[in-house]
């Protein structure tokens, strides 16, 4: 039968998310082609594959130390010699910090084409189809690509639903880390996050800005609103890159991710990385003067408008008696 | 001192903009866009001038694309760069994010750099994928997403930027290749000044047909046989509230108000 191998991410000793939601993904083409899944896990300790027993038909193993970490050049060696081997229809990888790194790299070195970032795969009548979000997510992209024995793709985290238990009993196969380890590129240490002045995962209401307050000079319209309501600043990458906020404030996939009652998302665009950080707040309001901005289509509530107008507004709602 | 390549991309600005599509369904309209240096290749530039200015070593400033796309040279050549090259979009037509990077191998191979940075990736397509393909084609070590990097002797220690607020160390003998991820150092403001003292600083021009990719790049030997674009439905699920300003704010007031607990 056919194979999907499914590259499993695990960080620290434990396997990441967003490797079930690859697997969520992968489970549902195979049941559509009548093909297997793969799970490739390099590097964790047996008993913490259990969990993707139920999710896949094999799992091929190594529990080498040199694969406990993350390393592109291990990591390549490693995998582009199953890929040779098996000849799987499809490799699938997270578009995340891992496969944003290993992916291309994975593809050039095994000949196949790869389709980052996706937001869905399959055969249709035409072929292999993938579709995509360019443009800061204002456009889809819809591609049909050239015939090929083997495809790879990473697919855009959070996109699929996360599979924990189809009911398989997958068989547990082991595979040979390559003797030498590749020379270059050497893992030292993980960095934990800086210390926190606030923890803005604790706050009730977030009141969040993004690249379009504009300028530090206008952040204290929306503090002045965040202390008429109550609330916390949060912000978008841009502002906490911009060292107009520090970067414990950050929202999204390389930040902190939020759940409050309320989110205010003010003059943020609503790139994935952020909306997967607060895409799960209880009522999220977002004010832009975009009206085709994405972080609509995660809002409950919308203002189409310049926050520099609504702010200062809003806030009077709360402090006129 | 290293020779540093510093790979940078013209993209349309789009998060303001209204996109429109072409009539064949296969394009964004770009004509009445503004163009810009790719955020990430500003943040590549910022880190190369950078190491310049501490070290003295030389920074060369690389595009693939048209006349027009100049102006992205002109730009990293204004923020301190201090040799440009541009390689013909022409026969790129059409290339998937690997026949841009044999196209980049191309011209950088011979270049003897000691260190390449790209951006993670570009604003408008997205893919992510053409700095570490580049250093697959010359067969460096690489690390992607860089947030921080210092040169230490004949290696290199980076940090890259993991999730949720994770970073790791690790190095990298040189030469080698980053991929640098926004943030790293603010890239610095170039005046239309800054630009005009450049001018007259010559760019490289390579053709593809010099470069030896025949069948190599192009839409023929693109990953993608066929594109079609459409608009996402926008607003999903949410309530747009309208209205005066006063009106607006009345109803957001009442809303967070009843959603947050502060009746
Ligand atoms: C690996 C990786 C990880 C990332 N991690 C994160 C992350 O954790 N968090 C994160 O936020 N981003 C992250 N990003 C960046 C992300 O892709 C976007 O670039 C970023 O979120 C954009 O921030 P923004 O919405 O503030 O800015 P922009 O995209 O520039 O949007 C600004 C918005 O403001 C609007 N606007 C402008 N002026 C006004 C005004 N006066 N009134 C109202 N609206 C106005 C515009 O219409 C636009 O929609 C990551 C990217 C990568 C590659
Ligand atoms: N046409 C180009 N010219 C120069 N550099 C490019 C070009 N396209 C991509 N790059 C570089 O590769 C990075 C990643 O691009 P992408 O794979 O398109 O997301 C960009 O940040 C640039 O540094």
């Amino acid at each position: 039968m056919e194979e999907i191998l499914v590259i499993a991410e695990h960080r620290e000793g434990s396997l990441r998310d967003v490797t079930f939601e690859l697997l969520g993904f992968a489970l549902g083409l195979a049941a559509k082609e009548n093909f297997s899944v793969t799970a490739v896990v390099p590097g964790l300790a047996a008993e913490k594959i259990e969990t993707l027993k139920t999710v896949c038909d094999t799992i091929l193993h190594c529990d080498d130390q040199r694969f406990a970490n993350y390393n592109a050049s291990d990591y390549l060696a490693a995998l582009s010699a199953l890929v040779a081997e098996r000849k799987p229809r499809l490799v699938v990888a997270g578009h995340t910090s891992q496969g944003m790194d290993l992916a291309p790299a994975l593809a050039l070195a095994a000949g196949l084409p790869l389709i980052t970032d996706c937001l869905d795969f399959g055969w249709g009548e035409e072929g292999a189809v993938a579709s995509r979000q360019p443009y800061a997510g204002k456009i889809n992209s819809h591609l049909t690509l050239r015939p090929a024995d083997t495809y790879m793709i990473s697919l855009r985290p959070g996109t699929f639903e996360a599979e924990t238990n189809s009911g398989k009993s997958a068989t547990i196969e082991t595979f040979k880390a390559p003797g030498e380890s590749a020379p270059g590129r050497r893992f030292i240490e993980y960095l934990a996050a800086e210390v926190e002045d606030i923890d803005i995962a604790d706050a009730d209401i977030l009141v969040s800005i993004g690249r379009g307050i504009g300028k530090p000079e206008n952040i204290p319209l929306a503090e002045e609103f965040a202390k008429a309501v109550g609330g916390t600043l949060s912000c978008s990458r841009p502002v906490a890159d911009n060292q107009w906020l520090p970067k414990t404030r950050q929202v999204g996939t390389s930040g902190k991710t939020v759940r409050p009652k309320i989110y205010i998302a003010l003059g943020i665009s609503g790139a994935f990385q952020h909306q997967a950080g607060m895409k799960n707040a209880d009522t999220i309001i977002a004010v832009n003067t975009d009206p085709a901005a994405p972080i609509f289509s995660v809002a409950h509530y919308g203002i189409v408008g310049d926050i520099l107008e609504v702010l200062p507004a809003l806030t009077e709602k709360f402090t006129s008696p | 001192t290293m020779h540093i390549i510093v790979c940078v991309k013209q993209v349309p600005e789009v998060v303001d903009a209204d996109l429109r599509i072409t009539r064949d369904g296969g394009g964004v309209f770009t004509e009445d866009l503004e163009f810009d240096i790719n955020e990430w290749d500003a943040f590549a530039v910022e880190a190369a001038v950078q190491l310049k200015e501490a070290r003295g070593d030389r920074v060369t400033a690389v595009t693939l694309g048209d006349d027009d796309d100049e102006s992205v040279l002109r730009h990293a050549l204004a923020m301190g760069a201090d040799a440009a090259v541009r390689i013909d979009r022409e026969e790129f037509e059409g290339s998937d994010p690997l026949g841009i990077a044999r196209g980049l191998h191309a011209a950088v191979k011979d270049l003897e750099p000691d260190l390449i940075l790209t951006g993670a990736q570009s604003s408008d397509a997205g893919w992510g994928q053409a700095g570490v393909l580049l250093a697959g084609l010359m067969g460096l070590p690489y690390a992607s997403l860089v947030v921080d990097f210092e040169v230490k002797g004949k290696t290199i220690v980076a940090q890259r930027e993991l999730e949720a607020n994770t970073l790791e160390r690790v190095e990298l003998s040189m030469p080698c290749a980053l991929t640098i991820q926004t943030g790293i150092h603010k890239p610095r403001y170039v005046s239309i000044m800054g630009i005009k003292k450049v001018r007259r600083i010559d760019i490289d021009l390579l053709e593809a047909g010099d470069l030896g990719l025949e069948g190599l790049i192009g839409a023929d030997a693109s990953a993608v046989a066929h594109r079609r674009l459409s608009l996402p439905e926008t607003g999903g699920q949410a309530e747009f509230l309208e209205g005066s300003l006063d009106e607006i704010c009345t109803r957001a007031a009442q809303i967070i108000r009843e959603k947050g607990g502060l009746a």
